[in-house]
C-alpha cells in the first residue's frame, strides 16, 4: 500500500514533467550554464584545473537539484492539490516517498546529461571504474535528496520558500557535499588510494541510512495543515 | 499517531512576578563571574608557551559546552513538544537554540582569536572549530524557520521537526569534518591533535571548572529570563487582541 | 455516521471552533450556515481531516479520527473551493490519478462514466488549464466522489458557477441521496441550501447557534431563522 500511493505519485510528477519539461530543461540549463561560468573562472587549458572536477561535478548536483525540490512541493498549492493528497487514504510516508523518487530521477537524468557535458567540455580524461563512480554518485544524490525533498516540504509552508530552503538545506547536508566530493576526487584524480574512497562512501551510506529513516518517519509532523 | 492534547499556556494569569529562584540564581551567577574574572585573571598562572592568549581559554571551552548543552536542550525539547504539543516546550526550545547561537558565535570569535597566536593562522579547518561553524549555520536556519510567517503552533511543529533532523545530523557532520581534515585518511576513533587538554596546571583548572559552572549557571538564568519575555509578549498580545474586540464593537 | 463531540480548534492564538457538538446520521444532507469567520469552513477541514482537532472527539462511522485516519479517509468525498485538479493533465488523467490514490481497481469504466455525468465527454483528453471554472467544477465534483464516498464534505460549492454546473452539482448530491450517503455543506447561498438540504446548522463565533430540520425547501423559515440567530452581529452577510 505504502509504494502503490507512492509510485502513483512520483508517476504524477513524472509525466507532469514529462508533459511541461518545466523543471527538468531548466535543471539542464542551469547546469550548462554553471560550466561555463567555471570554465571562465577556471582555465580549463590548465592541466591543474582537472583537480577541481570533482567539486564541480556535486556543484551541479547541488544547484540544479535545488531548483527542481523548490518545485516540487510549491507546485502542489495550486489548486491545493496538496489537500486532496492530505484528505486521500495515503500514508503521510508515502507522500514523502513518491516526492522523494520523482526528484531522484529528475536530478538523476540531469546528472545523466551533464556530467559528460562537463567531462567533454574540460576534456577530461575518465580512467576511474565506471561502475564504483555511478555508485558514489548515486549514494550521494540519494542522501541529498531524500534531506531535500523533506526540507523542500517544510520551506512549502513559507511564503519566501525559494530562499529557505538553500539556507536550511546545505547545513544539513554538509556531511554529504564533504564525503561525495572526497570519494569522487579520489576515484577520479587519485585511484591508487581506493581505499579511502569505499570508506567515505561508507559514511555517505551512514548519513543517507540516518537521514532518510529521520525524514521518512518525521514527514508525517511536517505535512499536517 | 500522537495525542491531540489542548495546549495551554496560562495567559490568564497574565505576566507573572520573577519568582524568588530566578533572582537567587542570578545573583549568583554574577558573583561567579567575577570570581571567574579573578580567577582567570590573578589566580590563575600565564601559559609558558601561549602567554596571556590562553586566558580566552576560559571562555572558549565554556562558551563551547553551553552551546552543546543548548542544542541538545533544542533536541530533547523538540522531541516533548511533538509528542505532547505543549507550548511551553516550544518557548523553551526557542529561547534555548537562541542562546545556542549566540554562545557558538562567542566560541566562533574566540576560537579565532586564540588560532590566530597559537597556529599563527586565523582560521584553520579543524575539526571542531568546522563543525561548530555548520553547527552555527545549522541553528540559525533553525531560528529563521521559527521566524516563519505563520500561526504559533505551525512555526512550532516545524522548528521542532528541525531541530531533531538538525542535532541528529550534527556528528555526522563532526566525523565528516574529522575525516576530511585528516587528508582522506579516515580515523574512526582515537584522538587527533588537541588543542585543549592534556597537562593542565591545577589552577587552570579549578578556573576553567568555575568557569563551566558560571556559563551554565547564566545558561539556565538566560533561559528563564528569555522564556518570561517570551510569556509576556503572548500574554500582552493576547490582552491587546481582547481590547481590540472591545473597541471594534 | 459522524458523532463530534466538544471538538476545539485553535489556529494559533486564535480559538477558531470552541466546543462544537454535533451528531449527524446517515443519509442527511446537512448545510452549514453562518456569517464570515464564524469557523464553518474549519468544521469541515476538521471532519475532511484537514485540520487536526486541538481537542475533542471525532468519531466518523464509528472509526476514531485520531486511531484510524487512513480508514475514515477512504469513505470521505472532499470538494472545496479549489479544484484540487492537476492543471496539465486531463479529466481523465487527473481522475486515473486519483483511482489510483484511493487504490481502486478497474476503473477505466467508472472514470468514463464520471465523465460522461458531468457532461464533458468531449473533452476527455483536453488539459483542464484551458477549462472554464464551471468546467473544471464539474470534473471536481467527479473527483471527489471517484471513491463512492459514504460521505461526501463540500465548501462553497456554489459559488463561481454557472446555472448549468450547478444543475449538474445538485443532480450530483441528489442522486447520492438515494444512496444514502451523507452530506454536508457549507455555503452562503440560501437558495441552494433550502434546495438540497435537509436539515440545516447555523455556526456563529466558533459554536453551533441553531440546528434544525428542514422540509419542503422553506426557504422562508432559513431566512428568519438565520437572522434571528445572526442578528445584532455585525459580521452577518
Amino acid at each position: 500500500m505504502l509504494f502503490k500511493g507512492a509510485m502513483a505519485l512520483a508517476w504524477k510528477d513524472l509525466y507532469t514533467e514529462w508533459k511541461t519539461k518545466q523543471t527538468i530543461s531548466t535543471m539542464l540549463i542551469f547546469a550548462g550554464l554553471v560550466v561555463i561560468v567555471f570554465s571562465f573562472a577556471f582555465d580549463p587549458m590548465n592541466t591543474t584545473v582537472k583537480a577541481i572536477i570533482p567539486g564541480l561535478i556535486w556543484v551541479i548536483i547541488v544547484f540544479a537539484g535545488l531548483l527542481g525540490l523548490n518545485r516540487s512541493f510549491t507546485s502542489e498549492g495550486k489548486n491545493d492539490t496538496i489537500h486532496a493528497l492530505i484528505v486521500a487514504p495515503l500514508d503521510p510516508s508515502s507522500i514523502y516517498l513518491g516526492k522523494f523518487i520523482s526528484n531522484l530521477v529528475m536530478i538523476l537524468i540531469v546528472e545523466i546529461i551533464s556530467i559528460p557535458f562537463l567531462f567533454i567540455l574540460f576534456d577530461f580524461k575518465f580512467h576511474a571504474n565506471l561502475l564504483y563512480f555511478i555508485l558514489t554518485i548515486f549514494i550521494g544524490t540519494f542522501g541529498f535528496v531524500s534531506a531535500g525533498t523533506f526540507l523542500a516540504a517544510l520551506s512549502s509552508n513559507s511564503r519566501s520558500s525559494e530562499m529557505l530552503l538553500p539556507i536550511i538545506l546545505f547545513p544539513i547536508s554538509t556531511p554529504i557535499l564533504i564525503g561525495a566530493v572526497q570519494a569522487t576526487k579520489i576515484q577520479l584524480i587519485s585511484p591508487d588510494k581506493f581505499a579511502s574512497a569505499i570508506s567515505w562512501m561508507q559514511l555517505i551510506t551512514a548519513y543517507d541510512l540516518i537521514i532518510f529513516v529521520a525524514c521518512f518517519i518525521l514527514y508525517e509532523y511536517v505535512q499536517e495543515v | 499517531m500522537k495525542k491531540y492534547q489542548d495546549i495551554e499556556l496560562d495567559y490568564a494569569k497574565g505576566v507573572q512576578p520573577v519568582s524568588t529562584i530566578h533572582k537567587l540564581l542570578t545573583y549568583t551567577t554574577a558573583i561567579l563571574f567575577i570570581v571567574l574574572v579573578y580567577m582567570a585573571f590573578i589566580y590563575s598562572p600565564v601559559e609558558k608557551t601561549m602567554g596571556p592568549v590562553q586566558k580566552i581559554f576560559y571562555a572558549h571551552v565554556p562558551s563551547a559546552w553551553i552551546a552543546g548543552v543548548a542544542f541538545l536542550g533544542v533536541f530533547i525539547l523538540s522531541i516533548a513538544f511533538l509528542i505532547t504539543r505543549k507550548r511551553i516546550y516550544d518557548l523553551y526550545a526557542g529561547i534555548s537554540a537562541e542562546i545556542g547561537v549566540v554562545f557558538t558565535t562567542i566560541v566562533l570569535t574566540t576560537g579565532p582569536i586564540w588560532g590566530r597566536s597559537s597556529w599563527n593562522s586565523w582560521w584553520s579547518w579543524e575539526p571542531r572549530l568546522t563543525t561548530t561553524l555548520i553547527l552555527w549555520f545549522i541553528y540559525l536556519a533553525y531560528v529563521m524557520i521559527r521566524h516563519m510567517d505563520s500561526p504559533w503552533d505551525k512555526r512550532a511543529r516545524l522548528a521542532a521537526v528541525f531541530g531533531i533532523i538538525g542535532f541528529l545530523d550534527v556528528p555526522i557532520v563532526f566525523f565528516a569534518i574529522r575525516w576530511w581534515n585528516t587528508k582522506m585518511h579516515p580515523i574512526v576513533f582515537g584522538e587527533g591533535k588537541d588543542q585543549s587538554g592534556g597537562g593542565l596546571e591545577p589552577e587552570m583548572l579549578a578556573t576553567l571548572f568555575v568557569g563551566l559552572g558560571a556559563f551554565t549557571l547564566l545558561y539556565i538564568v538566560l533561559l528563564q529570563k528569555g522564556v518570561m519575555i517570551e510569556k509576556a509578549k503572548i500574554a500582552v498580545q493576547a490582552y491587546k487582541e481582547k481590547l481590540q474586540d472591545k473597541l471594534v464593537r | 455516521m459522524i458523532k463530534i463531540d466538544n471538538l476545539i480548534k485553535r489556529v494559533g492564538d486564535k480559538v477558531i471552533l470552541k466546543g462544537v457538538s454535533l451528531n449527524i446520521t446517515k443519509g442527511e444532507t446537512v448545510g452549514i450556515l453562518g456569517p464570515n469567520g464564524a469557523g464553518k469552513s474549519t468544521l469541515l477541514k476538521v471532519i475532511a481531516t484537514l485540520l487536526k482537532p486541538t481537542s475533542g472527539e471525532v468519531t466518523i462511522d464509528g472509526l476514531d479520527l485520531k486511531k484510524d485516519p487512513i480508514k475514515i479517509k477512504s469513505k470521505l468525498g472532499y470538494l472545496p473551493h479549489a479544484s484540487l485538479l492537476y492543471d496539465h493533465f486531463t479529466p481523465y488523467e487527473n481522475l486515473k490519478f486519483f483511482s489510483k490514490v484511493y487504490y481502486l481497481d478497474n476503473v477505466e469504466e467508472r472514470i468514463h462514466k464520471l465523465i460522461d455525468d458531468v457532461g464533458l465527454r468531449l473533452f476527455t483528453h483536453e488539459p483542464v488549464k484551458s477549462f472554464s471554472r464551471g468546467m473544471v467544477q464539474r470534473i471536481a465534483i467527479a473527483r471527489s466522489i471517484i471513491h463512492d464516498p459514504e460521505i461526501l464534505l463540500l465548501d462553497e460549492p456554489h459559488t463561481g458557477l454557472d446555472q448549468q454546473a450547478i444543475g449538474i452539482l445538485n443532480n450530483v448530491v441528489a442522486k447520492l441521496q438515494e444512496r444514502d450517503v451523507t452530506t454536508l455543506i457549507v455555503t452562503h447561498d440560501f437558495l441552494q441550501a433550502a434546495k438540497v438540504c435537509d436539515r440545516i446548522v447555523i455556526v456563529r463565533n466558533g459554536r453551533i447557534a441553531d440546528d434544525f430540520l428542514l422540509e419542503g425547501q422553506d426557504i422562508n423559515l432559513l431566512q428568519k431563522r438565520y437572522q434571528s440567530v445572526v442578528e445584532g452581529d455585525s459580521n452577518a452577510i
